[in-house]
């Protein structure tokens, strides 16, 4: 028989060790799911795990891991401070759009004036505080009134498509568009656009500020004192309150940051690769980076690496559909079992398997 | 410079691919999912009629959801790295995507469907629905009791709300009482909200649905309620004989054939397609026995009258929703206005969403 023993504390080592199990059953568990569906197993996982990077065609997919990596990282690494002190923001998508619809109506306003030292920036700063403020909707409700930050903040995410729609129809339309939804582009415009730094290399601004994000989260939770309480917070609320930490300054400022942070990728997304406002801008990145933030440990470095994982099965599940014909839903039942070993491995972090008898107490 | 590099192994690649291939690669870029029993599945049928048509000279390639954007430009660069040598991009919001992607590989052919942006090596098309939403209309007005008929729209773009005055024009012809009550979903494949949609238009007390979305979902809440609805994009004759009384059916497949038929020849040129029920890219599918027989007749004649090009469904007078005149009597709505059409025509109540 199999017993699960509590572990009298966490594995550190199982810690560190069931994201990388779970990459492997997935691929197993996958593997056969691929093979009943009648294609090579071994060739749909080398299509999806080899190819993009080593493959004859890696100069190019390289290039879109990091676009498709670099606002997964960077909305993670803002949710991950907040999930280490107990704070649930569920609703980064939300945030996502509203940064991108700040900063897409600033750069819209300057248009057609060429000045991008001025209006990049100024884009910048307003993708940031439209995350912000979206974020503080359910910060403030929470600290004044209670409210759980986890139901009001994902509802949110509904009200800024409402609002995205409206935006892609109304005021933020092409005037030249000829009546069709969407903004002008803001990549074909030399102020607003996010372009790569260099060209075929996939690297913009939004991936410099994920890499960015990730320097700072490591040297905040390692050495600063507000990592410190976030940490104190999420491990044990009770000396946090002895220790002095503001709870309520807490809930503020991890919404805000991870609002913040979920803002700029949606304004780096939306003067880049997406390139304008329109009506289905947001294609899930505010709810994947909800799985690589926990797929990375809520570590800095591990959420870069979770990001990198997630965005190579999306480019690699793309391949895999055209090449093999696989399914789009076997992709992303693929992608869901990620996530499902992740947690049921993450079992053996806090209990022990026991085969046979009773154990001892 | 570097983007010169880049651009020249690509256009290398390209070249390679295209030299040592002897069929021809065809690609297909679908916004649902091929089993959506409406408009992707129609755009797949169009890829099996090819694969049926060319057999080994053809290879196809085709990827399903992928939603509008960065995620589209990567798809078709994709197959267009795989040495697609013509690729059908299927969804209005791919315009941009597949203007981008065309630009890096000229010898590649794209074909875009519902937009109206071309270059050198991008074709659009699409077809006259509002031809076939008038023969609906005409069913509709006749059928309804309650003299309230309800359509789920999709996105307020023209396509769109030409299908709403042209079955709204056509249902008031033979029914001045008739209302008609518009729910914007804002989707194209959402099952939950369609059915969602159909079911409020219904406990408002409408008795016939149309919909301009690609799911079945609403022809099974339409079958629940006993009220009657129209196949959209693909037959969906599961559905009758009702709910389901006739469709409208999107056949791709001869243009798709004559297309990669023309990338074959070297023949292939750009061009603006706006095909309807006259050249057979747009069907209606077979009118049942709910519907009494005097009608139904009426409805082929209409169909077979715009078919023969006697009858234009936007044949003035027609009046804007504000009263003021867009048509005169005897005047025939223009391809320019139409493709940009942004109004509602009189009689119909609310607005379009802006």
């Amino acid at each position: 028989m199999i017993r699960l023993e509590k572990r009298p504390t966490p594995s550190r080592g199982w810690a560190w060790a069931t994201p990388i199990v779970a990459v492997l059953a997935t691929m197993v568990a996958g593997g056969l799911l691929f093979g009943a569906l009648g294609s090579n197993p071994f060739e749909a996982i080398r299509t999806i795990f080899w190819d993009p990077i080593f493959g004859e065609f890696a100069f190019y997919y390289r290039g879109q891991l990091l676009v498709k990596a670099g606002p997964l990282i960077l909305i993670a690494i803002g949710l991950s401070l907040g999930f280490r002190a107990g704070i649930w923001n569920i609703g980064a998508e939300g945030q996502y759009i509203m940064g991108a619809i700040f900063g897409a109506a600033v750069g819209l306003a300057f248009y057609p004036m060429e000045a991008r030292w001025l209006i990049f920036p100024l884009m910048v700063i307003a993708g940031v505080v439209g995350g912000y403020l979206w974020a503080m909707i359910p910060g403030i409700l929470r600290t004044r009134f209670n409210t759980n930050e986890i139901l009001v903040s994902l509802l949110l995410v509904y009200v800024a498509e409402q609002i995205l729609a409206w935006m892609a129809l109304g005021p933020l339309r092409n005037p030249d568009g000829a009546g069709f939804p969407g903004s002008r582009n803001l990549g074909q415009y030399a102020s607003s656009a996010n372009k790569e730094l260099i060209a075929g290399w996939g690297m913009h601004w939004g991936v410099v500020a994920a890499f960015i994000a990730v320097i700072f989260a490591y040297i905040l939770l390692s050495r600063h004192i507000l990592g410190l309480n976030i940490r104190l917070a999420g491990e044990a609320p009770r000396a946090a309150r002895f220790a002095g930490v503001n709870p309520e300054r807490l809930v503020l400022l991890c919404l805000g940051i991870s609002g913040a942070l979920a803002g700029l990728a949606g304004l780096f997304e939306v003067a880049g690769p997406a390139g304008q406002i329109s009506i289905d801008f947001n294609v899930g990145y505010g709810f994947t980076a909800i799985i690589v933030a926990f797929l990375g440990r809520l570590h800095p470095i591990g959420i870069l690496l979770a990001g990198l994982l997630m965005a190579l099965t999306y480019i690699g599940g793309e391949a895999a559909q055209a090449s093999l014909g696989l399914p789009a839903s076997a992709i992303q039942a693929f992608q869901g079992m990620l996530l499902f070993f992740l947690l049921a491995f993450d079992v053996l972090t806090n209990f022990k398997l026991r085969i046979g008898g009773e154990a001892r107490a | 410079m570097k983007k010169n590099i880049i651009l020249a192994a690509i256009a290398a690649l390209g070249l390679g691919a295209a030299a040592q291939a002897d069929t021809t690669k065809v690609g297909f870029v679908y916004v649902g999912p091929i089993g959506d029993g409406g408009w992707t599945y129609e755009h797949h049928q169009g890829l099996l009629a090819v694969e049926e048509e060319f057999g080994d000279k053809v290879e196809t390639v085709y990827q399903e959801n992928v939603p509008e954007g960065a995620d589209a430009e990567r798809a078709m660069t994709q197959m267009a790295l795989q040495g697609a040598d013509i690729i059908f991009t299927t969804s209005f919001g791919y315009m941009d995507p597949t203007i981008n992607v065309a630009a890096k590989f000229p010898n590649v052919k794209f074909e875009h469907a519902t937009g109206y942006k071309r270059a050198d090596n991008v074709s659009t098309y699409s077809a006259r629905f509002y031809e076939g939403r008038a023969v609906q209309g005409h069913i509709a007005g006749k059928m309804t009791k309650s003299n309230k008929i309800g359509y789920i729209a999709s996105f307020p773009i023209p396509e769109v709300i030409r299908g709403i005055n042209s079955a709204y024009l056509h249902a008031k012809k033979v029914n001045p009482d008739v209302e008609m009550s518009v729910i914007w979903v804002y989707t194209w494949f959402d099952p939950a909200k369609e059915a969602d949609a159909a079911k409020a238009l219904i406990d408002n007390g409408i008795d016939v649905v149309l919909q301009h979305t690609d799911s079945t979902a609403p022809q099974a809440a339409a079958a629940e309620a006993g009220v009657i609805s129209f196949g959209q994009a693909s037959d969906m004759a599961e559905y009758g004989p009702t709910p389901r009384v006739s469709s409208i059916i999107d056949n791709w497949a001869p243009y798709y054939i004559d297309r990669v038929q023309a990338v074959m020849d070297g023949t292939w040129e750009s061009v603006d397609t706006w095909d309807g029920i006259s050249t057979g890219m747009v069907k209606i599918g077979e009118i049942t026995e709910a519907v009494p027989a005097d009608v139904k007749a009426e409805a082929e004649a209409l169909r077979d009258a715009i078919g023969a090009g006697e009858y234009h469904p936007f044949t003035g007078p027609i009046n804007k929703q504000d009263g003021s005149v867009w048509l005169a009597e005897g005047e025939v709505a223009d391809d320019g206005t139409l493709a940009g059409m942004n109004f509602y025509i009189e009689g119909i109540t609310g607005d379009i969403p802006n």
